[in-house]
């Protein structure tokens, strides 16, 4: 097999070829500043607020409460960094989760530092946090909770209208990192009480370099990008027209086609965890076996790391990512798995397999034979399943 | 991002496995930083290291910085086994990327610990080998934010 099977697409996406084609005159004829008065710039302007438009309707907002960004990272940034200051005077407590984005994070690590006190919420073992949990974090002074919709590593789907629901009782903005649920679920910010929802074009077959914010009518939340008009003076620099155009593509399209792609893609999905976890020995799923984004597979394989394992599926065309340190350049494994209560080193043989509706059980058939051969290698070069094996009353192999 | 002796010392690494009766083991790193090594010495009474084998549990450049020590120290004395180092690995490699420099140290230390083992059984001194630290790790520390 001479092509790349490519199951990384929590990474990022293919660009559609049609949004591809709707960016195109936007660089070429209709080049023109939208802030312009003149004629020539405004199939740029209509073409933003058709974009606009969309996105809008695909969440049941209005109009005017989306606010194009750089993307999922900028619009995270913005939510809670220009709320924490908006609603300073209120309180300085936040409530987020241990399984947030590092966009999340470390802007609340930031603001920890400059006098905000936030409260980091536990997950079970399969990465949802406890309500019970979050009722007995708020305090008279919490101003914001942003809890993600969907977990980027291991898929798991938040109980987001419960939270929804804490939230506006307790009069507190809930704001919610939805970069991976964004056109894979369905989301409507009225049903689910979302104050503000952060979302990326290169999740969704999109381009990259863009995203939204969507911020409710009526919040205090200002400009966190100071420097023009653009974006009702929230969002300062001319805005990235073809991008914009692309994600307003995307949109449509992901809208268009959300319960069919889902359907095609859960089935690939289940069909590749049932097959790794039948024919792959000392291997767990990790995250919700139901309740999750329908084309996330995550595994830990004991006794070896990932960085090995994606150096040798790469080798075999297959991209994948991994939660292990050698891979997130640091010395711990990913705080999601450490989260869910996984040891280092199991953590670190950590293996993420996205997939999309373009895949097909053949490619999944092909990966599972390669991880096999993969897994047993590393194990043969394993100290850990040396000791394993070789532990005192085992009853020789496995 | 790994250059091709790297490469080709990940996929076909040599001295892969144990030796039975060993002259001196060494296992260095902790499955908490997702790195350890093991290292196998066999060692003839003219204190030359006549086979030499290590188990990985790590990244493609723990792998590869395994399998090109073993590869340097084998033949040689243990004396001259302590001319390997860090630095001669990461050189044999070509190199290594900035983040993956504390995977060659790994290595060294493996090596010492398999060469202290050997030392300590037998009652004598290798010039400039001292006590193998537990976890080389421990003095990185991440940036903050």
């Amino acid at each position: 097999m001479n092509q790349v099977i490519y199951l990384d697409n929590a990474a990022t996406t293919r660009t559609r070829p049609e949004v591809v084609e709707a960016m195109v005159p936007y660089f070429s004829e209709h080049y023109g500043n939208p802030s312009s008065v003149y004629e020539f710039s405004s199939p740029c302007k209509e073409a933003i607020d058709h974009a606009r438009e969309a996105i809008a309707e695909s969440l049941g907002a209005k109009k005017n409460e989306i606010y194009f960004t750089a993307g999922g990272t900028e619009s995270d940034n913005w939510a809670i960094k220009a709320t924490a200051e908006a609603y300073a005077s209120k309180g300085k407590h936040i409530i987020t989760s241990k399984i947030e984005h590092h966009a999340v994070l470390h802007t609340c690590e930031y603001l920890e530092k400059r006098g905000f006190e936030v409260t980091y919420l536990n997950v079970d073992e399969n990465g949802i946090i406890k309500l019970e949990e979050l009722k007995r974090a708020i305090r008279p002074d919490t101003i914001l909770i942003s809890i993600m919709f969907a977990n980027n590593e291991i898929g798991t789907i938040q109980p987001i209208k419960e939270i929804g629901a804490i939230a506006r009782e307790h009069g507190i903005l809930f704001h919610t990192d939805a970069v991976q649920a964004y056109c894979h679920v369905p989301i409507s910010v009225d049903e689910y009480q979302i104050d503000m929802l952060s979302a990326s074009g290169h999740k969704l077959n999109g381009p990259k370099g863009i995203g939204f914010l969507y911020i409710r009518t009526g919040l205090k939340t200002r400009s966190f990008i100071h420097g023009g008009a653009q974006e009702r003076k929230r969002r300062g620099g001319t805005e990235n027209v073809p991008g914009i155009v692309g994600l307003g593509k995307a949109v449509e399209m992901a809208m268009g086609t959300m319960e069919e792609r889902a359907e095609k893609e859960r089935e690939l999905r289940d069909y590749l965890i049932d097959k790794v976890m039948k024919e792959v020995s000392f291997v767990r799923l990790n995250g919700h076996r139901i309740n999750r984004l329908t084309n996330n597979a995550n595994f830990a394989f004991q006794f070896i790391e990932g960085e090995s394992m994606l150096i040798m599926l790469d080798m075999n065309g297959i991209c994948g990512s991994s939660g292990s340190a050698c891979t997130s350049g640091s010395l711990d494994p990913s705080h999601v798995l450490l989260a869910i209560g996984l040891p280092h080193e199991i953590a670190h043989g950590s293996l993420r397999l996205t997939l999309c509706e373009e895949n097909t059980r053949e490619e999944m058939d092909y990966v599972v034979e390669k991880i096999k051969e993969i897994v047993e290698k590393l194990r043969s070069m394993s100290p850990l399943y040396e000791d394993y094996v070789k532990r005192p009353g085992a009853k020789g192999h496995m | 991002m790994y250059t091709e002796k790297v490469m080709d010392h990940f996929q076909n690494p040599r001295n892969v496995g144990e030796i039975e009766n060993a002259s001196g083991t060494g296992t260095v790193g902790n499955a908490k930083c997702g790195d350890i090594m093991r290292i196998y010495l066999d060692i003839d009474e003219n204190q030359v290291i006549r086979d030499v084998k290590f188990k990985t549990f790590g990244c493609g450049a723990a792998v590869a910085t395994s399998s090109m020590a073993t590869e340097m120290v084998k033949g040689k004395t243990v004396q001259e086994a302590m001319e390997v180092t860090n630095k001669a690995v990461m050189e044999a490699l070509d190199g290594l990327p900035p983040v993956k420099v504390h995977c060659s140290l790994l290595a060294e230390e493996a090596i010492h610990a398999a060469l202290w083992d050997y030392a300590e059984k037998n009652g004598i001194t290798i010039q400039g080998l001292e006590k193998p630290k537990s976890d080389i790790s421990e003095h990185e520390e991440d940036e903050e934010y």
